[in-house]
């Protein structure tokens, strides 16, 4: 079946009055998947998700499928249970999708984890939801306690494969830290610990919450579930494009016309997001676009006829790979280059009026304010990278300034626990890659390239949290 | 003064201890029922905390000063938090920030005098598409102008939405 833009799966009840009450989900045949997935077995479920070529929708786009038959064969067993834990905690800048999902469509969400949980073998979810999502998180507690009260949870179901089959599910709020969003930063957080990252190995699949086998997914990733087991997997896979199943969630901010959370085809480009579904560029002409969430480089006009598919931003020879230095490529290891990627679905728009110097610098700083301190590499290097772009964007740059941030986000890479460190070292290579006249204008004259720009960068610490000392050192 | 739990304090906590396999598990959530009590999680409120899950108050400590969300000191009725973050700087979230900072006379980090605002300065808060926005407790203002932004603070003035 040829995917268009009017197929909905997970955003098919948005607009319908009450859209997130237990009732109205119902009555739209909501719950049939898991009555039909409590008659499959385990395995066959899993199968029918390889099938589908989901991919997680938090960021890398893992095969979501094969994620899940990373768990030790003996788990769940004998003092062995295995989790399911919902990533909710959706804070990566242009990213505004989960919020949503969970607003109009919480009971999509509870039936997909209480699917993936069957699967699974997990007796016991979380869904971690981010600290500021006070009003989601009444929504989805509400949701779920309806849900408790039809038997959905906290009740034993026959089913075909695990016998008597009962989940519990519990939402746990965190309380405001970017880093919480990594998956096993956000496992230390449900334990309640700081949000520091963990070494991997050893995966979370093998040994993630309390010490378990645990499997972590998104919010959209998950709600992708109850209509993979309701229509098979062969079919969601047909709706994608590639070795990407299904639709997508892109969230489209900046400089357009109709800014929005939208549901589309995976193969549609950025240029027809823009012009057919954005309604085009506002305020002067396309200068860019991050094409994933601020973690991303950065794409130029000539690299917007590209799908929005996972491999095409990974792979397709029309996106320039990022440098080191002009002509040197940035190598991500065994000489494979990055172009970009698909990353939360955030696709954020600027025209040519756009300080791109700036611009860059917010996302340095917000980098740098969000680094969890742990490694030197990142703690350092996020805090260089923000304080010499915001220098160059108020024109105070120095005489190679703009090498030395190829070098410091060089440095950056590769060398870190997490992928923060990445998140910041990425788009300051792209930047400096697609917009390096922009960047040497600046460190030369001091002044915007573009008009609009002449305020100061605002550097004032944010509360309970300085710039100058990264979450977690002692002040 | 030792500090005590509220009876409806005490029911939430009592609530949310079943859900984990140990005390530990529960510290995030039960900071914020202790915030939502107190106003804020100073020294002695995390004292009770400890107690209360029995855990050593140095590791409450690491957990407070680690997520922004947990005030350590007493804040204001409301605590707007104004995002200035790319997709909402693109659409003039500094004109918006700029303009509550002098409706508010303070500053990010600031109280204002009167108690009634804590202004905050904040990172994407998941709503870019409507920028730029304003939260504050529960409650989002989006697709702010300077005029939206006066008929919030009204607003907020009168039910402060004091969650946070
Ligand atoms: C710094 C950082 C922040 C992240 N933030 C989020 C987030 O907010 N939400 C999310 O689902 N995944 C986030 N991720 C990705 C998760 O680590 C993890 O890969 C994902 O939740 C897995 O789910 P999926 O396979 O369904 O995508 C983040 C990763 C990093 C490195
Ligand atoms: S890379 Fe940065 S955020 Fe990740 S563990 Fe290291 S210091 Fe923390
Ligand atoms: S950038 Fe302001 S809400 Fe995302």
């Amino acid at each position: 079946m040829p995917t268009t833009r009017d197929t909905k799966i997970i955003t098919k009840h948005f607009g319908i009055k009450d859209s997130h009450t237990y009732a109205v989900y119902k009555a739209d045949g909501g719950y049939g998947a898991f009555t039909k997935a409590l008659a499959m077995q385990p395995a066959a479920i899993t199968e029918e998700v390889k099938k589908s070529l989901l991919r997680g929708r938090g960021g890398a786009g893992f095969a979501t499928g094969l994620k899940w038959t990373f768990l030790p064969k003996d788990a769940p067993g004998p003092g062995k249970p295995v989790y399911l834990v919902v990533n909710c905690d959706e804070s990566e800048p242009g990213t505004c999708k989960d919020r949503e999902l969970i607003t109009h469509d919480p009971h999509m969400l509870i039936e997909g984890i209480a699917i993936a949980s069957y699967a699974l073998g997990a007796a016991q979810s979380y869904i971690y939801i981010r600290g500021e999502m006070i009003a989601e998180a009444k929504i989805l507690s509400a949701a779920v306690a309806e849900a408790y009260a039809q038997g959905i949870l906290g009740k034993a179901h026959a089913t075909a494969g695990r016998g008597e089959w009962k989940l519990d599910l519990a939402v746990h709020r965190g309380a405001g830290a970017y880093i919480c969003g990594e998956e096993t930063a956000l496992l230390n957080s449900l334990e309640g610990k700081r949000g520091w990252p963990r070494l991997k190995p050893p995966f979370p699949a093998v040994k993630g919450l309390f010490g378990q086998p645990t499997i972590v997914n998104n919010v959209e990733t998950l709600m992708n579930v109850p209509t993979i087991v309701d229509k098979g997997g062969e079919w969601f896979a047909g709706l994608g494009m590639g070795k990407s199943g299904g639709t997508r969630i892109v969230c489209l901010s900046g400089h357009v016309k109709n800014t929005g959370v939208y549901e589309l085809p995976i193969g549609i480009t950025f240029r027809e997001l823009i012009e057919e579904v954005g309604g085009g560029v506002t305020g002067g002409k396309l200068k860019g676009l991050i094409p994933g969430g601020s973690s991303m480089p950065p794409l130029d006009p000539a690299e917007i006829d590209v799908p929005i598919e996972f491999d095409a931003l990974m792979n397709d020879p029309r996106i320039k790979e990022v440098e080191v230095k002009p002509g040197i490529k940035f190598d991500m290891g065994g000489g494979r280059g990055l172009r970009t990627m698909a990353g939360s679905g955030g696709v954020v728009v600027f025209n040519d009026q756009t300080d791109v110097v700036k611009l860059c610098a917010r996302i340095m700083r917000f980098y740098h304010n969000e680094s969890c301190g742990q490694c030197t590499p990142c703690r350092e290097g996020t805090g260089w990278l923000d304080r010499i772009c915001a220098r160059l964007a108020r024109g105070q740059g120095r005489p190679g300034d703009v090498d030395l941030l190829a070098e410091i986000a060089h440095g950056i890479a590769g060398n870190t626990i997490c992928p923060l460190g990445e998140a910041a070292a990425w788009p300051m290579l792209g930047f400096l890659t697609k917009f390096r006249p922009d960047f040497e204008q600046r460190e030369r004259e001091g002044k915007p390239v573009a008009l609009g720009a002449p305020k100061s960068l605002r550097t004032l610490p944010i509360i309970g949290q300085s710039p100058l000392s990264p979450r977690g050192t002692t002040p | 003064m030792a500090l005590a739990f509220s009876a409806e304090s005490s029911r939430k906590i009592a609530e949310i201890l079943p859900r984990y396999p140990n005390k530990q598990a529960a510290l995030l959530q039960v900071l914020h029922v202790a915030q939502g009590q107190f106003g804020h999680v100073g020294a002695d409120v995390q004292e009770l905390v400890a107690e209360t899950l029995e855990l050593p108050p140095a590791h409450v400590w690491g957990v407070v000063t680690f997520y922004t969300m947990y005030h350590r000191e007493s804040v204001g009725k409301n605590v707007l938090m104004v995002c200035t973050n790319i997709s909402c700087m693109l659409r003039g979230a500094e004109d918006i920030l700029g303009h509550v900072e002098k409706k508010l006379g303070v500053k990010p980090g600031e109280t204002t005098a009167d108690g009634m605002f804590t202004l905050v300065e904040e990172e994407c808060l998941a709503a870019c598409a409507d920028a730029p926005m304003m939260i504050c407790g529960d409650k989002y203002f989006m697709r702010l102008d300077t005029g939206k932004v006066d008929t919030a603070l009204d607003e907020l003035r009168k039910h402060p939405r004091s969650e946070h």
